[in-house]
């Protein structure tokens, strides 16, 4: 008795559950898919087109344009933050004082929100930056990078890598205290120092953890919205519009409903090759240590 | 040769330790600028860099106070309280209550299995594609307001927070529901009286990640509560944006006030917001 009432709480409790997710996530995914076969616009009438968007992506240089840009931005963020957060790991798992405190702040800009932080950025870039540059005689920083097509980009992945670089930090550092001493003891008596100690002892042992920062990483960099909205807005002449700010742009207002259901449908599908991918790979060779 | 180690050992600690605080004038150098922007009169914005980085001539809360009235700031402020309160409380309590049963009945049931694999692969789904389908679906049903939003939010961070919890609930050992049956304590009542509180550390695991997800998000509201001329504070700044116009310091002063509330609450509960994230990131 007591085993089917188990059985059957569990079951009723399952099913509310599923029920609200397949109607707020699930449901509107096959609406996405089934607009992505449509010429809708977001209002009116609509007719079946087939394959047609799916076709047109690939002729549009707009979006191409857009992975492209959101391509580069993710992968140099990518590199950037784990770089640079696996270095503030190492320091700051080191024995110091002020240990906590600085963890506690170097955590600082995590919490606080991309599209206010990417305000105040844009205000150093079109107005300190310069100032700066000007003073040092450095031409290329004596205008706004903000305002030029070739450098624009750069100026968003230091804010997104600014602000992911809190929460990698932290996992680095929990992944480093997963290291047992006695590795380093030995490794000590080895001989084995500075970057041999970390390329042979440290790096392997949290492997795991460089695989999740990869793929949170890669996963976030990807659907960047926040900082585009509050620093370019795309520009200048679409130059950093990412395939999140576009299908947002064009979908919602510029009468492309159909079209951009098909570009994110795409962008889906990418989404979940390289999860797929990466998971895979580092996967892999975590087991071949 | 011991000791002489342990002396390079303090001297590197001591540069490490020395590089990594110079490192966080990074982190202060656009808070202190935010600061001094927000608190300086357009006059005294002349164009060197002292214009936008030295003291103010006399500190005064005028911007303060006019950019609480241009964004309707208690309003906007209320509303990000309510949406992310009642989703952090929700989240507790649904995906906890949902990680036990599918939990549970996983263990020795495959099609559970099945189902906690479906609503976590939600994870990879970008809010760009649900997002248009989204707005008419919340406009139709009537819920394109802050209770839409709410449920959103429970239902997108709901594959995060069911693998948090079902990870956890894998080191709750069932002999202690099992005690509690044979005391004749119903499924219900056992979840509440005695696992529920068992797993009081992921409770604020799942609140934190939660939170400040929720708090800093812009894009829902942006498009499910555009309608309603309402706004959670960070969407305040974008659309009282052209309202700034080129007077940076009301701005300033705005982006100010928006960020205060949760550094405020991240200095308060600085301990339990890293301990959370922490064990949300090593499960």
């Amino acid at each position: 008795m007591y085993k089917n009432e188990r059985k059957r709480t569990f079951l009723i409790i399952t099913l509310v559950i599923v029920a609200i997710f397949f109607c707020f996530n699930t449901l509107p995914l096959i609406q996405g898919v089934i607009y992505s076969f449509t010429n809708y616009r977001g209002y009116g009438t609509f007719d079946w087109v087939g394959l047609r968007n799916y076709i047109d992506l690939f002729r549009d240089s707009r979006v191409g344009h857009s992975y492209l840009f959101t391509f580069k931005y993710a992968i140099v963020c990518t590199i950037i933050t784990n770089v640079i957060s696996l270095i503030l790991a190492l320091g700051l798992n080191s024995k110091i004082r002020g240990k906590s405190a600085l963890r506690g702040i170097y955590f600082i800009p995590n919490v606080l929100g991309g599209l206010v932080i990417g305000y105040i950025f844009s205000f150093i870039f079109t107005y300190i930056l310069p100032v700066i540059g000007q003073t040092l005689g450095i031409e290329v920083l004596s205008s706004s990078i903000l305002a030029n097509t070739k450098l624009a980009w750069l100026g968003i992945v230091v804010v997104g890598a600014w602000q992911a670089i809190a929460m990698n930090t932290i996992i680095y550092i929990s992944g480093l205290q997963t290291v047992p001493e006695d590795v380093y003891e030995a490794g000590a008596l080895d001989g084995a120092t500075g970057w041999q100690k970390f390329r042979h002892l440290t790096f392997p042992l949290i492997i795991p953890f460089f695989s999740i920062n990869l793929v949170l990483c890669m996963k976030n960099f990807l659907m960047v919205f926040d900082q585009i909205m509050s620093m370019t807005k795309g520009g200048p002449s679409q130059s950093t519009e990412s395939i999140s700010y576009l299908i947002y742009n064009n979908g919602m207002s510029g009468g492309q409903f159909g079209f951009q259901s098909a570009n994110a449908v795409l962008f889906f599908v990418v989404i979940v090759i390289i999860s797929a991918f990466q998971l895979k790979f580092t996967g892999s060779k975590e087991e071949q240590l | 040769m011991m000791k002489e180690n342990q002396l390079r050992g303090a001297r590197t600690n001591k540069l490490i330790m020395i590089l990594l605080i110079i490192g966080c004038v990074t982190i202060f150098f656009p808070l202190y600028m935010a600061v001094i922007i927000a608190f300086k009169q357009p006059s005294e914005m002349t164009n060197d860099i002292a214009g936008a980085l030295a003291f103010p001539s006399h500190w005064s809360f005028d911007n303060f106070r006019q950019a609480m009235e241009v964004t309707d700031f208690w309003n906007s402020l209320g509303n990000s309280l309510l949406i992310t309160v009642v989703t952090v409380v929700l989240s507790v309590l649904v995906c906890g209550l949902a990680s036990y049963a599918i939990g549970r009945s996983m263990l020795n049931n495959r099609k559970f299995k099945w189902i906690y694999f479906y609503i976590v692969s939600g994870m990879f789904v970008p809010f760009a594609i649900l997002m248009m389908p989204l707005v008419k679906q919340t406009a139709h049903m009537g819920i394109d307001n802050r209770f839409g939003v709410i449920v959103l939010y429970l239902v997108f961070y709901m594959p995060l927070n069911l693998m948090l919890y079902v990870g956890y609930l894998k080191n709750v050992p069932i002999a202690l529901e099992e005690a509690a049956h044979v005391d004749g304590a119903s499924t219900w009542r056992t979840y509440w009286s005695i696992i529920f509180p068992v797993m009081k550390p992921m409770h604020a695991t799942v609140a934190v990640l939660t939170a400040m997800s929720v708090w800093n998000d812009v894009m829902t509201p942006l498009v499910i509560m555009s309608g309603t001329g309402k706004n959670t504070l960070p969407l305040a700044q974008l659309n009282f944006q052209t309202q700034f116009g080129t007077n940076y310091n009301l701005a300033f002063a705005s982006y100010i006030l928006a960020l205060l509330p949760i550094l405020i609450f991240y200095i308060i509960c600085q301990k339990q917001i890293l301990n959370g994230v922490t064990n949300g990131a090593v499960k």
